[in-house]
């Protein structure tokens, strides 16, 4: 076997530059399988189990517990998850993948393999003999839509604008809570436009026979070149206006009355009709992609208008990855609905065949009841495909795609408080299009690395080969942040939350599953200690006395946050009297805040936690029991899966119950349900609102939530600062990072406290 | 649309008794009459077909025999053109008088007649201007004089020949305007000045466009029918060219294929809109054919393309799923990638330059003729017009696009044709001449 494994990866080696190992990963566990064929790209699809170490706490038995003895006990397990890999290359190589999947293929009981695509009766018998797998076809409509569908609802940033000339050229969307109608103008040979209403149901309500293969069969007339990609190289160098007949070349200038400009087209190759004269390839290729995007727009805004739809998704080889085909039909969508209609292109457009194939055979495992995570650690991004590049060398870049995406544990929901969930953005700042803040991040995000590397290996000491595979994941992570350099459009908007979950993702795929665990549990078992102490101090305080401490408690735990570099150094033994807490601060609503616990008690507040040790021990729990003492139910929400140093699910659920048997304020209200831990089904730093566990969602919805505290630099910070929502909020930080406190205009530790009221008409949505 | 041609201000002519014309009769003097009156509906055919406005406000209330008086008074000095220059070509519209009486004839100036002699006694001028013999309207009444219609083209590219040729003629010396319409008569009004010390009257070209297919429609009566159709488009066999009658056109789609393409919708004489416009049209297909075949005529291109076979170069529905798409009601034989089969070098290598233009104008016509559909679906008109010089000795895209109409509005849409084809801006250019002093 290892010989076969050999001469195959020997063949491709040729061809590309990653080992076919790392492109047809966990084909051992496949199943599913399923194949997109086009004209010179397949698509493959499958489904595979992928066995994690993942940490698990488990407590220990508190009878038996002393002095000095860790609080629970830490046991990395395999867990296995799902995950959809899907490999885009070019045809020329189908064969030899097909020879590399049939030799790694063990553990499989597949008999079919779903095929989609013009490709797929032409290569038909070879996959049914080297797979030994029955092709079964399925409709390539019925694929795309089901595709598309389940990028748009799955990948945030899924969709962009393209704009050529502003700082970033790709504008992503917001992932819209209802993704339909939408319009989908799929651009072949020929073009089909399509209606989609719901998941089951689309039309195909028009089309046009000028489309990509219009481009390529005339293009090639006409320069007496080849191929696609050399035809769009031409035309990105040519100039359409030397073969147009201009409204200028007939008017002089404008026709003014009409508002039609001089430099339209009037005549698409209208000067070839006249001048006797030798046209330059370039010059025709040029006008030729013109006339077709032109005429393609022009069909696509007489569609959308007579179906009254505004969202327009464009696919097909003529658009995919293809900035001047991109250029060219954004801009004759504006021109043609004077700014109405956006022009919307999806990064995984390469893709939907493939998906919707994968989809058509999975129905069994009702895929589509499941939430899933683009995995950024497995999946090449979207590259820039700069026309400057010759086209050869583009097409190796390009050569082999991966995109694997993470079946989630938990299905995911938009939080019920959001204010309005089609237009609320989680990251605060957008690094896609600030320069300037991308540069430093990502400087900050390579300084660190070294750090992370420590720790990660630190976290396995028990284990030889850390050391290795921590190296493995630096120069993976450091590969993607060079990416992201060149390319901050690769996984969609790039922004702090995204650098540090491409981290965490890194990390998972060298089995780094919780660097500080340790670190968590002697934060924890240290703050328990003090927990008494603090509680009983606070109790003596006066109302007002006790009010502010609280919140200084709060601010004070949350600095010691082992992610943020700065505290790394600072330990004050009582936190409760901080020198960089004096008030005023640099977000200051703590007046407002008082005035309103002056008031009646909130019905139930969720509160999104951050850090372990004394940010959630000596900071959140003696600010929850005030709540609690006052009437208001309280809802915590942690992560479901370790990020950095922050409280997991399932350590909450220990430290709860260690706090418990020492407060019987809290034992009471565990006891009694006003205090509930829930997860929040995100492994994240940061905190995405629209991507929230579902069992969250309900019991906010039960509890008549009509209070939120998000706590934190990442989740009220670097997300949520704008966040907008439907009832009252605090939004409390204390910001460790000297970079981004003069952004706000503020210096190292400056505290922000936001509290917002919503407007009464605001509150009734 | 604020611009409709017919500068009314001042004449006291309500746009209240415009709307007030109701009647296939009415509507017709509608369409001839700038200004519109009742009374103007039942006058006879001379008066009717076209009174300058200035004689109208006192033709309301007087006699016919005053309102010829006083024709004659403002009656625009000949010669009687009207010139629509386009991106390709010049079109214009030439009124002989053919009741000029023996006194006239002695006082008309030398270059006047030499002009009427040299456009009348020939078919064609230069090399490439020519007279659409078949198409002049030999007994028409136009402000009070009948006379006989010219229709005459020529490259926009020998334009300057043109003016040369004004300029020996002393056409300046004839103190008449000019009266121009289309992008030329902005682009080279310099040129005029300069070269032939002409003054142009400058008038928009959807305007004249719209006014002269009302005029010509109203004045053809005898001999073949100006408007028509094609009945049984979907039947090659049955397919025959019947008459339309026009006389209660509205509302309109009213296409019009030069170099590009602009499509309006017209609601009334002076109520329309310009839907849009594509960018496809007559100089893509001429442009490109040259490019694909080396020819360099229109009239060589289509001699090629009805020689073609587009089902060569495109690749049909058929190719790819071996028939009907039936899921998408798509027929096997419709064009699912026009020039699709040029992406595979053997099937480029086959195809003859016959080949290529027959799916040239197939994938042109095809396209407008789509366009059109989604126009008239959004604007909810039933009636289409088809006009321009693309269509001329263009019966393959004619029965193409009476086809595609059909076919794909399964019969609710109906694709008419005007004989006069290309010139109706000339014309309307020309009926602006009264207005220009």
């Amino acid at each position: 076997c290892a010989k076969r494994v050999g001469r195959a990866s020997h063949s491709l080696d040729k061809s590309i530059t990653l080992p076919p190992d790392e492109i047809f990963r966990n084909l051992e566990n496949a199943k599913r399988f399923a194949i997109d064929i086009g004209g010179s790209l397949t698509k493959l699809a499958y489904y595979s189990t992928v066995q994690h170490k993942v940490a698990k706490v488990r407590s220990f038995d508190h009878t038996a517990k002393g002095d000095g003895e860790p609080l629970y006990e830490i046991s990395v397990q395999e867990e296995i998850t799902a995950r959809l890999h899907f490999i885009k290359f070019e045809n020329t190589y189908i064969e030899t993948c097909l020879d590399f999947i049939k030799d790694h293929l063990v553990n499989t009981e597949t008999k079919v393999i779903k095929a989609t695509g013009g490709g797929a009766h032409k290569f038909k018998d070879l996959i049914e003999k080297k797979l030994k797998l029955k092709v079964d076809k399925e409709d390539e409509m019925t694929c795309l839509i089901k595709g598309c569908n389940f990028v748009l609802r799955n990948i945030p940033h899924e969709a962009f604008v393209y704009a050529k000339h502003a700082d970033s050229e790709f504008r992503f969307q917001n992932t819209h809570p209802d993704i339909f109608p939408y319009l989908l103008v799929n651009i072949g040979s020929g073009v089909s436009i399509v209606k989609v209403e719901s998941e089951d149901k689309y039309e195909r309500i028009g089309g046009s026979s000028i489309g990509g293969g219009t481009f390529w069969g005339l293009g090639a007339l006409l320069t007496k070149t080849k191929r696609f990609d050399e035809l769009l190289q031409l035309a990105s160098k040519g100039q359409h206006t030397n073969v147009d007949m201009l409204v200028k070349d007939i008017y002089g200038g404008a026709y003014g009355s009409l508002g039609l400009t001089g430099d339209l087209i009037a005549s698409s190759f209208g000067k070839s009709a006249t001048a006797d004269k030798e046209f330059s390839k370039e010059d025709m290729a040029k006008s030729l992609l013109h006339m077709i995007s032109n005429d393609i727009g022009q069909l696509a805004c007489l569609y959308a208008r007579l179906h009254n739809l505004t969202r327009v998704y464009f696919g097909g080889f003529f658009i995919r990855g293809h900035p001047v085909t991109m250029h060219t039909i954004t801009y004759s969508i504006n021109f043609f609905t004077k700014g109405e209609v956006q022009a919307l292109f999806l990064r995984h457009e390469g893709y939907l065949g493939a998906i919707g194939a994968f989809l058509k055979g999975a129905e069994e495992d009702n895929p589509n009841q499941y939430s899933w995570g683009e995995n950024y650690a497995g999946s090449s991004g979207l590259m820039s495909v700069s026309p400057d590049l010759n086209p050869m060398q583009r097409a190796r870049s390009g050569t082999f795609d991966m995109l694997e995406m993470d079946r989630l544990e938990r299905q995911l929901v938009n939080l019920p408080l959001l204010q309005d969930p089609s237009s609320y953005i989680p990251d605060t700042v957008d690094l896609t299009e600030d320069a300037l803040a991308r540069e430093y991040w990502l400087y900050c995000f390579e300084e660190a690395l070294d750090g992370v590397v420590k720790r990660a290996v630190a976290s396995q000491r028990d284990q030889p080969e850390a050391a290795e595979r921590a190296e493995k994941f630096r120069q993976k992570y450091r590969h993607k942040l060079q990416t992201l350099r060149h390319q901050p459009f690769a996984y969609g908007s790039l922004t702090v939350r995204s650098l540090l979950d491409t981290r965490e993702h890194c990390l998972n795929e060298f089995n780094f599953p919780d660097p500080y665990s340790k670190i968590k549990q002697r934060e924890n078992d240290m703050a328990l200690k003090y927990y008494q102490k603090v509680v009983k101090s606070l109790e003596e305080l006066s109302w007002d006395q006790r009010q502010f401490a609280l919140v200084r408690g709060l601010l004070a735990g949350n600095v010691f946050d082992w992610g943020a570099k700065a505290c790394c150094i600072v330990m004050v033994v009582n936190v409760y009297h901080c020198f960089f807490i004096e008030r005023p601060w640099l977000v200051d609503a703590y007046n407002q805040w008082i005035e309103r616990l002056k008031g009646p008690p909130h019905k139930c507040a969720l509160f999104f936690v951050d850090n372990s040790g004394m940010d959630i021990i000596l900071g959140v729990f003696p600010f929850v029991r005030e709540l609690l003492i006052r009437g208001t139910e309280v809802v915590l929400a942690s992560n479901s899966g370790p990020a950095l140093n922050d409280v997991t699910n399932s350590e909450l659920q220990i430290v709860t119950e260690r706090i418990a048997a020492m407060d019987p304020v809290i034992q009471a209200a565990v006891k009694e349900d006003r205090l509930t831990l829930v997860q929040s089904g995100s492994s994240s730093p940061c905190l995405d609102l629209s991507r929230l566990d579902k069992v969250l969602a309900t019991v906010v919805r039960e509890r008549s939530t009509d209070l939120v505290v998000i706590e934190g630099m990442g989740r009220a910070i670097h997300t949520n600062y704008y966040a907008m929502l439907s009832c009252e909020s605090l939004k409390l930080a204390v910001i460790k990072n000297s970079w981004l406190a003069e952004r706000l205009g503020g210096k190292i530790f400056s505290v922000v406290f936001k509290y917002e009221v919503p407007s009464k008409t605001q509150g009734q949505y | 649309m604020e611009l409709n041609g017919y500068h009314c201000d001042g004449e006291g002519c309500g746009e209240a008794e415009d709307e007030d014309t109701t009647g296939p009769m009415q509507i017709r003097s509608v369409a001839e009459a700038p200004c519109s009156f009742a009374a103007a509906a039942s006058m006879e055919k001379a008066a009717a077909g076209g009174p300058a406005h200035r004689e109208r406000r006192i033709s309301n209330s007087t006699s016919a025999r005053q309102r010829t008086d006083s024709l004659r008074k403002n009656r625009p000095p000949f010669p009687w053109f009207g010139m629509d220059i386009g991106g390709t070509l010049v079109k214009l519209v030439y009124f002989e008088p053919k009741d000029i009486t023996t006194e006239e004839e002695q006082e008309e100036v030398e270059s006047l007649k030499s002009i009427r002699r040299y456009l009348t006694s020939h078919t064609a001028y230069g090399k490439t201007g020519i007279r659409d013999v078949h198409l002049e309207l030999p007994d028409l009444t136009l402000w009070g004089r009948r006379g006989c219609m010219h229709f005459i083209r020529f490259p926009t590219q020998e334009l300057p020949a043109f003016l040369q040729m004004g300029r020996e003629k002393h056409f300046s010396s004839l103190h008449t305007t000019l009266c121009a319409t289309g992008g030329g008569a902005y682009k080279f009004e310099a040129d005029f000045r300069t070269m032939a010390n002409l003054q142009l009257l400058k008038l928009d070209e959807l305007d004249c466009l719209i006014k002269g297919v009302l005029y010509i429609d109203s004045v053809v009566s005898v001999g073949p029918p100006e408007c028509y159709y094609y009945e049984n488009p979907t039947d090659p066999e049955r397919c025959q060219q019947k008459a339309y009658n026009l006389e209660n056109p509205y509302p309109l789609l009213l296409v019009n294929i030069g170099s590009g393409v602009s499509i309006l919708a017209v609601y009334s004489k002076d109520n329309y809109k310009r839907v849009t416009g594509t960018s496809l049209g007559g100089g893509t297909f001429l442009g490109m054919c040259c490019l694909l075949t080396g020819c360099s005529t229109f009239e060589e291109a289509l001699e090629m393309a009805s020689k073609g076979e587009s089902t060569r170069v495109d690749k049909l529905v058929r190719d790819i799923y071996g028939g009907d798409y039936e899921r998408f009601g798509l027929p096997g034989w419709a064009v699912a990638s026009s020039f699709g089969n040029m992406m595979c070098k053997e099937k480029r290598d086959s195809v003859s330059k016959e080949d290529l233009a027959r799916a040239t104008l197939v994938t042109i016509t095809n396209n407008i003729g789509s366009i059109t559909r989604m126009c008239a679906l959004n604007e909810n008109i039933e009636r289409v017009v088809f006009v321009g010089n693309f269509l001329r000795v263009n019966t393959l895209s004619m029965k193409l696009l009476a086809y595609a109409l059909d076919y794909w509005s399964k019969g609710q849409l109906k694709a008419l044709f005007l004989r006069h084809e290309g010139y109706f801006g000339a014309v309307g250019a020309l009926l602006e001449l009264s207005n220009s002093s």
